[in-house]
């Protein structure tokens, strides 16, 4: 009758399973890679289009008229700015309430867990300042967020200057059906997660803020500018999200057309949008852990595109004719260039081939636990099979996750101790020490040997590799869903090491292979393509100190910003690894 | 002598005019309406649809120039343009570029406004069956004497029109809506105006008499908009529309343009899609059906100092058929109540039958057992 339900059939397919398994599975690691590298090409790319019917219409401002104004207010900032040595508060509260908006500010501040080199910052303290321009006629429940972050030093002066100028001619037109919120934030990412927590009346990362006096209605769109220079000769669109999430595609459909209709540069993530650099626009794409989280608005439903835009009038036009939450477009999806994408559906097969290897070899396994062994040659079969041990079994897991813990909770906890007996900076401590509970994890298969009271059974072996695989296969799943870029990664370099590990491979070069497929390794390899790509190729020193400097990054990102990359890797991932780094020291 | 040479002459030519104007009485009541209604519907609403808005008011200002009073028409509107909060001209809704022409103007009169533009009170409307707590200005009071112009735009697929963004009406539930008009004698003749993407579905299924109906797009094509304008941002008319304007407003109650040329605005060329009309269930030719029969509310006057007894029943003018064409069959109204479908009667028959064979079987069995039991011999005892 069925295909599983006759036993015959069933025989002939667990054979052709068992036998077929290793060609079957390097077939579907090459088609996996295959269709990833194929994403860029025609079949799967579709051009972007508008999907929200609220946003079809255009209205195009020929000439935004107080440009000059705005060039000299931002040196005014700038004057300020140097002045007061940090964000000129009372100078923006003056200068925005005499543009006819209603003013407010909010303090904030917070202490890193320990110091960031790359901003030199430890305990930060700041305000952020924003005036709300009231919609004429509209009832006041809907909102749009433009900020202008005030960098120190001589970044970004022309932003503040542009937004005050546009707040001066938003106010003189009558048609807004949103209030506009024009938020200057000082330490740019700390600031703007502590307005938008207070905003959102959440505290979901601990940093101290005053509450907010004045507010505007829920946020449909964001866009935040940051100025070069003074002359401007292209666009550049972000699209990160925290832990992977993206803005509806809309937003960045919005942003093409009007470079289109304005006829400027438009670059996107920094690369040109043009088809030929389809495989570099790939792997741009799929930047796991770096390239921080700019778009914390995501977490609140409402999303935020980062321009270095002139003439973005239009957007903010087009953004006030919305009607309800950006929500026709995707939201899942990779842009290999500004004009075309790929959605979900075509791009999560190419992950959907790589995790069938693990399931080919997780059912490969289950067939030979279920089988009973051969007879040995001189015919005196192995009557006992004792049922796996549950402890033999049991202490793996829970000693790579304890390992887990202790490279989550330890870097950062012990940073004190390791400063008073190492001459290292602190957050030196702390990339170090997460650094060598890692490689002290590799030395694990030995002790947990000692650990056990009798030898390993022949099968246990296989039941840790069938629930490590299992585990890795869901695992993977769910990072590939809400961050494909991470997913796949590590489905690249983890699947084909969890497919083939035994006890019965050559260990030093298994061994080998294994470390040099491990999560840390691939991160390594990673920070040297990405700087290749971005075409600033470093050196292995350069090199290696970017790669601590991203770890470190990394704990600060989650402590600061709530991202989970850093507890995936070192709580999850970290420890699947290890098992397998355990199967491989079988005894 | 001259006097009275010249009396008589006066008086042969009065007799001569009002015998004049005795005959000239019969063409006076040619056409067949008296009155005039319109019922104009945009059935969208939300700021960027302002052009549906901007074609149905530029409609409705047109059939008020041309006569139709308020009170004749029934207009149903969101009316959410004018006071948007994004219309950086507040009251105003403008039908051309470089804000023209206003034609929200100060005197526009919104029958069904808001919400109230449903596919229920637009066939309430047109079917007569509203409340009693119905205001007159809601109702479309008709007789079987008046010509309805009805004019609807929109968002439409084929075979539907999407009301307001919730619900839609079929072709067929329109179709059915004129039947019902047809038989409760709402209308003498209807104008169908529609101006949505393949908008030639909607007249498709048409099956009452005197129906006349004009579309945009043809199934399958859609219907495209004018021009946007760069102040207000939004696209202001319908090109079908837009041209349908320009036409009329050549057209002012005297005027004697008929229906063909109607058929010819907006061809493909400027429209880029390709308009449809259907007459097939219209009784008279379009040739000689004015713009405004439908568009216009004209009162046809006749100045004369001649009293005009009209004792006798007026003949009507017969039309001379055009092109030698045949006249058609004069319409009659349906049967109200076919009682011989109901009781269903068979008809007398007229003709002698033989009987039935039934009846001749059985008399054939009985004679059969008669003569088996009792013999032949008793024959001679029933012949």
């Amino acid at each position: 009758m069925g295909l599983l339900s006759d036993p015959n059939r069933r025989r002939a397919l667990i054979n052709l399973l068992t036998r077929l398994n290793a060609p079957i599975c390097a077939v579907c690691y090459i088609a996996g890679v295959a269709w990833f590298m194929g994403l860029a090409f025609e079949p799967f790319t579709l051009r972007t289009y508008m999907s929200e019917n609220a946003m079809g219409s255009t209205m195009v401002e020929e000439r935004f008229p107080a440009g000059e104004r705005a060039l000299a207010t931002g040196r005014e900032f700038a004057a300020h700015k140097k002045r007061a040595g940090g964000m000129p508060v009372d100078w923006l509260v003056k200068t925005m309430q005499s543009r006819g908006l209603e003013v407010f500010t909010q303090k904030f501040s917070r202490t890193l867990p320990f110091p960031d080199e790359n901003k030199e910052r430890y305990m930060v303290k700041g305000t952020n300042v924003y005036g709300i321009l009231r919609a004429p006629r509209a009832p006041r429940t809907e909102a749009l967020v433009l900020t202008a972050p005030c960098s120190p030093g001589d970044d970004n002066n022309q932003a503040v200057g542009l937004l005050l100028g546009l707040a001066q001619y938003f106010r003189n037109q009558i048609y807004w059906a949103k209030d506009i919120i024009f938020l200057v934030n000082e330490h740019d990412l700390i600031g703007m997660q502590a307005w938008l927590e207070g905003y959102h009346h959440t505290n979901t990362t601990g940093i101290d803020w005053s509450p907010l006096q004045g507010r505007g209605g829920s946020i449909q769109a964001a866009l935040s500018l940051e100025l070069s220079s003074d002359i401007i000769t292209s666009l550049d669109l972000v699209l990160e999200g925290l832990n992977g999430q993206l803005p509806n595609l809309d937003l960045a459909n919005l942003f093409y057309a009007f470079c289109q209709k304005i006829g400027v540069t438009c670059t996107i993530q920094g690369k040109p949008c043009c088809p030929d650099h389809d495989a570099d626009g790939n792997e741009a794409s799929q930047r796991p852990t770096m390239g921080g989280p700019r778009a914390f608005f995501t977490c609140h439903h409402c999303w935020q595109v980062r321009t270095n835009d002139f003439s973005f009038i239009n957007q903010i036009l087009k953004l006030n004719n919305l009607l309800e939450r950006l929500h026709q477009s995707y939201f899942f999806y990779l842009m290999p260039s500004l004009s075309h994408f790929v959605s979900i559906g075509y791009y999560m097969p190419a992950f959907g081939l790589l995790a069938v290897i693990l399931l080919l070899r997780a059912l490969d396994l289950w067939v030979q636990l279920a089988t009973p062994p051969v007879r040995t040659e001189d015919g005196i079969a192995d009557l006992e099979q004792s049922s796996p041990e549950v402890l033999s079994v049991l202490t793996p897991l829970v000693i790579s996750h304890l390992t887990g813990a202790a490279l989550y909770f330890f870097p950062i906890q012990f940073q004190a101790t390791a400063v008073e007996h190492f001459p290292v900076s602190e957050s030196e401590a702390v990339v170090l020490t997460a650094i060598a509970i890692y490689t002290a994890g590799l030395a694990l298969p030995h002790n947990t040997h000692r650990l056990l009271s009798g030898e390993g059974v022949e099968q246990d072996w296989r039941v840790l590799k069938l629930i490590a695989v299992l585990y890795m296969a869901v695992l993977l799943g769910c990072t590939a869903l809400i961050n494909f870029s991470l997913g796949f990664i590590l489905a690249l370099t983890l699947v084909p090491m969890a497919a083939f590990i035994t006890p019965h491979r050559p260990k030093v070069l298994s061994a080998f292979i294994m470390v040099i497929l491990s999560p840390a390794c691939t991160l390594l390899f990673l920070v040297f393509f990405f700087q290749d790509l971005q075409e600033i190729p470093v050196s292995f020193e350069d090199g290696w100190m970017l790669f601590l400097s991203v770890i470190s990054q990394g704990i600060l990102d989650h402590s600061l910003y709530g991202s989970l990359v850093y507890p995936l890797i070192a709580l999850m991932v970290y420890p699947c690894w290890l098992l397998f780094w355990n199967i491989l020291f079988w005894k | 002598m001259k006097i009275p040479t010249l009396l008589s002459l006066f008086a042969a030519c009065f007799v001569a005019g009002s015998a004049n104007i005795e005959e000239n009485v019969g063409q006076f009541f040619s056409s067949g309406h008296t009155n005039n209604w319109a019922v104009l519907v945009c059935t969208s609403r939300f700021w960027f649809n302002y052009r549906h808005v901007a074609n149905t008011l530029s409609v409705y200002r047109s059939v008020k120039r041309l006569g139709i009073p308020d009170s004749h028409i029934v207009l149903m509107l969101a009316d959410d343009m004018a006071c948007n909060h994004r219309n950086p001209k507040p009251a105003t809704v403008f039908s051309h570029k470089n804000m023209e022409l206003n034609v929200y103007g100060d005197d526009v009169e919104v029958d069904y406004r808001g919400y109230e533009v449903t596919v229920e009170n637009f066939l309430r409307v047109l079917t007569g069956r509203l409340p009693p707590s119905t205001p007159r200005s809601k109702r479309l009071l008709s007789d079987d004497r008046s010509n309805i112009l009805i004019y609807l735009t929109g968002h439409g697929g084929n075979g539907f029109l999407k009301f307001q963004d919730s619900e839609e009406i079929s072709n067929v539930e329109l179709a059915d809506a004129f039947e019902q008009m047809w038989q409760k004698r709402r209308y003498n003749e209807l104008l169908f105006i529609i101006d949505t993407c393949q908008g030639a579905s909607m007249y498709e299924r048409f099956y009452s008499p005197n129906l006349m109906a004009l579309a945009s797009s043809q199934v399958g094509e859609d219907s495209l908009s004018h021009q946007p304008d760069l102040a207000i941002g939004v696209h202001l008319m319908d090109r079908y529309t837009f041209y349908l304007l320009e036409f009329l407003e050549d057209i002012h109650p005297a005027s004697k343009a008929n229906m063909n040329d109607l058929f010819k605005v907006c061809p493909k060329s400027q429209c880029v899609s390709t308009p449809g009309h259907r007459t097939d269930l219209f009784l008279r030719d379009p040739g000689s059906v004015l713009i405004t029969d439908f568009f216009g509310s004209v009162r046809k006057v006749e100045i004369t100092t001649e009293t005009i007894s009209l004792t006798d029943p007026i003949k009507q003018v017969e039309e001379i058929a055009v092109h030698g064409e045949q006249e058609k069959e004069t319409y009659s109204y349906v049967d109200q109540l076919p009682v011989s479908e109901i009781i269903h009667q068979k008809p007398k028959q007229k003709d002698w039958h033989p009987p039935d064979g039934f009846i001749l079987g059985l008399w054939t069995l009985i004679l059969l057992v008669f003569f088996k039991s009792y013999g032949a011999k008793h024959l001679k005892h029933i012949f």
